[in-house]
């Protein structure tokens, strides 16, 4: 019902900007945002003097795949429309939501939607649907924003980007010249046992999407803490240390004891920087996770795992090209790992597998600077199973496009 | 400037069409014979659709504490416990305990036969009783046993000796089992004192593969079914938490898993390796070959197989004796297991062999040099054979 009166808003709101004049809000290219800023970040559509900005995008890929010599064929892929609302509804207090269709409606997510109150710029009150801040995907994750027409591995199942939970807390950030400090700490719901419960056959923490009622209720009554320190230079680039931790499982109902307390306790380092001279973009991530799983459980569900990816992006051209005037061309590579089982097995001391290894050379256009992005890749995916057997090869190539409207 | 690279990228757009046209870097399937899975030829539409059902059952459907796994088990899945429908691991070997003749299993009671060593979240995994003879037990590989299914009992029964009247030293005979109330003997079924013929699992001690499949479920992975419908947790009958639909699509995919095939067929050291492994007599127990008889599904009918198994019990000495038993089987009997895809398992055992009943082999001649008892005078002449000889029967073995 919510989402429909969003919609509708939403989608008056376009229509009306039709007889009106329009104001396009472009993203900050300050240099000093933060991968913080990224849900405001946005380019905006403002209509009239509405206090209301509206924005939102789309992407959509072909991909061919094969995996060990089967294939499935081509297919093509709405991989998800996104949109978005802000309104300043006094000078300190602002409000944004985001709400997502994946692939059609098959799933449709309330990603973000929160308040923002500023008392101080080292002290900002933020309550609502946030997005925990785990690493930097799980923040930045628009699609034109990216080269590659899959997440990654790591920030998308590893780490469960979108991952939104409903809670509160503080953030802010203090400027001096070039140099940006910032930080988030946050109390919201959190994780359940599915992630160690789950069809996926393994310690899953994106098991725990599936639990809607998250947002109505604490799955065991205990807070998920999520923290971030980040620092950005503006000719160097950002580096950012973030964790999130807490009680996952139900250990106690109606005052009867279940099982013991277990946490999940997940740690990231996420960075970006622009090489200077050659203008080599390079985005990373690596994250850690440790998940307390009952030794009398199995060890198909690992309780460490770790993994991330590094983006290199190199324009290779800027300017006019096919008609667009401010349009570039990038060459980009992706390489990603994920160890979904670090450890050794109990009964024989062998080093425990179900690990992936993928890389994705890219090719992407843009024609209008950061707004849109035509890409085009190859990707290499190679996957061991639990037990370390010969991997299983998939590669494919991806055609997509992305773009903010 | 801005030209040159401009070309660069039109260059580096072209490579990548290129490589797009390129098949080679699309990863193609491995050689037929170099896998275990798929399906026997000759399935018709209406069977490959069964076979792509129970393939999803077997490999994908991983069970969960809301969709019923436990609470105590052993695995989550039946993939779990056979990577791409080979031999198991030690990690999903699982633990018989109770039995040690034929008088029957005295454990049922405190959760014999088969102990699930692990459980979900608040639940304490089942201990060995103190005292318990036991028996670890590393999957079989899955391939092929619909053709095993359908050999005929005559078969069998016409190559045991059990009181070795030919003089060879070996004596197999079969395991005589009592049906679970929901199997009929197949037709032309062999029958002693109202007990039949069992042919699947190390003692033999499994009529059949809905026998094996429902028993799977229940045991390893703790889930009931209109077959086994016995919490193991409770010892109370409960609801089915699988379908029976699903259980006869798992039965049909593993009844048309394809046979190994073997590789290096040319090779002369594996002919080499053929002659010496009939030479030293070892084709006494692992017979080449058996011949399937009328079934339901046309493609499993009337063939020759190649399996190296006659699925009779033998006496394997005093090593392999771990005082366990099953049906009628003494504690150092041991069906012959089929040799079939022998050569294939390490891809599915992590890249280490992990040979005999548990697994304690790490190669295949320490295998050999474990066999006793009825195989103990071709486990001699094995080691009377010169270094290159026993590297020829090897690599026959791995051949198959």
């Amino acid at each position: 019902m919510i989402k429909s009166i969003f919609l509708t808003v939403l989608l008056a709101g376009f229509w009306g900007a039709s007889g009106r004049a329009q104001t396009r809000i472009p993203a900050d290219s300050s240099g000093l945002a933060l991968n913080m800023d990224a849900a405001y970040n946005r380019p905006f559509l403002q209509i009239g003097k509405i206090p209301v900005a509206l924005g939102g995008y789309a992407e959509m890929k072909a991909a061919f795949n094969q995996t060990d010599g089967i294939s499935e064929g081509f297919s093509f892929q709405m991989q998800r429309l996104t949109l978005f609302v802000s309104s300043s509804i006094h000078p300190k207090i602002k409000f944004l939501a985001e709400i997502e269709f994946e692939e059609g409606a098959k799933a449709i997510n309330l990603e973000f939607a929160s308040i923002d109150t500023r008392f101080h710029p080292l002290f900002n009150l933020r309550g609502g649907i946030i997005m925990n801040p785990i690493g930097a995907f799980n923040q930045n994750h628009d699609g034109p924003k990216w080269e590659f027409n899959d997440r990654p591995i790591a920030a998308a199942q590893m780490l469960p980007a979108t991952w939104s939970n409903v809670g509160m807390g503080l953030f802010g950030k203090h400027v001096c010249q070039n140099w940006v400090l910032a930080y988030e700490a946050y109390l919201t719901n959190g994780f359940d046992d599915q992630i160690i419960a789950n069809a996926e056959n393994k310690t899953f923490l994106p098991a725990a999407k599936i639990n809607s009622d998250r947002f109505g209720e604490s799955f065991n009554g205990k807070p998920l803490m999520t923290a971030k320190i980040a620092v950005r230079n503006r000719k160097i680039g950002e580096i950012g240390l973030s964790y999130m931790g807490g009680v996952f499982n139900k250990f106690e109902e109606d005052r009867l004891r279940l099982d013991k307390k277990r946490r999940v306790h997940v740690w990231a380092v996420d960075f970006n920087a622009t090489l200077p001279g050659l203008k080599t973009v390079l985005t990373g991530e690596w994250a850690w996770v440790q998940a307390d799983v009952p030794e009398s459980y199995s060890q198909q569900f690992g309780n460490r795992q770790h993994g991330g990816f590094l983006d290199l992006v190199q324009p290779i051209c800027r300017g006019r090209m096919l008609g667009f005037d401010k349009a570039v061309l990038n060459l980009a590579l992706r390489l990603e790992y994920v160890d979904w089982n670090a450890g050794r097995f109990r009964e024989t001391g062998g080093n425990i597998g179900d690990e992936v290894f993928a890389f994705a050379p890219a090719i992407s256009f843009r024609p209008s600077a950061a707004q849109t992005v035509f890409r085009f890749n190859y990707r290499y995916i190679r996957q061991r199973d639990l037990l370390g057997n010969p991997p299983a090869r998939t590669a494919g190539f991806q055609m997509g496009m992305a773009s903010y409207f | 400037m801005q030209n040159s690279t401009f070309g660069m990228g039109r260059l580096a757009l072209f490579l990548l069409l290129g490589l797009a046209s390129c098949e080679k870097i699309l990863p193609l399937a491995p050689e037929e014979n170099a896998l275990l899975d798929g399906p026997v030829e000759g399935l018709n539409e209406a069977e490959n659709l069964r076979f792509l059902r129970g393939d999803a059952a077997f490999n994908t459907e991983v069970f969960t504490p809301a969709t019923g796994l436990g609470p105590l088990f052993v695995a989550s899945s039946c993939g779990s416990c056979h990577a791409g429908d080979g031999k198991g691991h030690p990690f999903s070997t699982l633990t018989r305990f109770g039995q040690s003749d034929s008088s029957g299993n005295p454990f049922l009671y405190p959760g014999g036969p088969q102990l699930q060593h692990r459980a979900i979240p608040g639940f304490v995994p089942e201990q060995l009783p103190p005292g318990a003879p036991f028996a670890k037990l590393t999957p079989p590989a899955n391939t092929g046993l619909g053709f095993l299914e359908a050999v005929p009992d005559a078969e069998l029964f016409a190559w045991a000796d059990p009181g070795d009247a030919n003089n060879d030293g070996i004596s197999g005979r079969p395991n005589w089992i009592s049906l679970p109330a929901y199997l009929s003997a197949r037709p032309g079924a062999m029958a002693l004192n109202g007990r039949f013929i069992g042919r699947f699992g190390k003692k033999a001690a499994v009529y059949d593969l809905l026998q094996q499949t429902a028993n799977a479920y229940n045991q390893d992975i703790g889930i009931a079914s209109l077959f086994e419908p016995f919490d193991t947790y409770s010892g109370q009958e409960i609801d089915p938490e699988v379908a029976t639909a699903t259980v006869r699509e798992v039965v049909f995919y593993l009844q048309t898993l394809k046979a190994p095939q073997p590789r290096r067929t040319d090779d002369p050291d594996v002919a080499a390796g053929r002659q010496l492994f009939t030479q030293i007599q070892c084709t006494g127990c692992h017979r080449p070959e058996l011949r399937t008889s009328a079934s339901p599904i046309a493609a499993l009918a009337n063939r020759t197989i190649y399996p190296y198994s006659d699925l009779l019990l033998h006496d394997m000495g005093p090593g392999l004796d771990d005082g366990y038993t099953e049906g009628s089987a003494l504690s150092a009997e041991w069906r012959t297991p089929p040799l079939w895809g022998l050569g294939l398992s390490k891809n599915a055992q992590g890249g280490q062999y992990y040979l005999l009943h548990d697994g304690r082999a790490r190669s295949i001649e320490e295998a050999i040099l474990l066999h006793g008892g009825e195989a103990a005078e071709s486990g001699g002449q094995y080691r009377k054979l010169s270094a290159i000889e026993k590297q020829q029967l090897i690599v026959f073995l791995e051949s198959l």
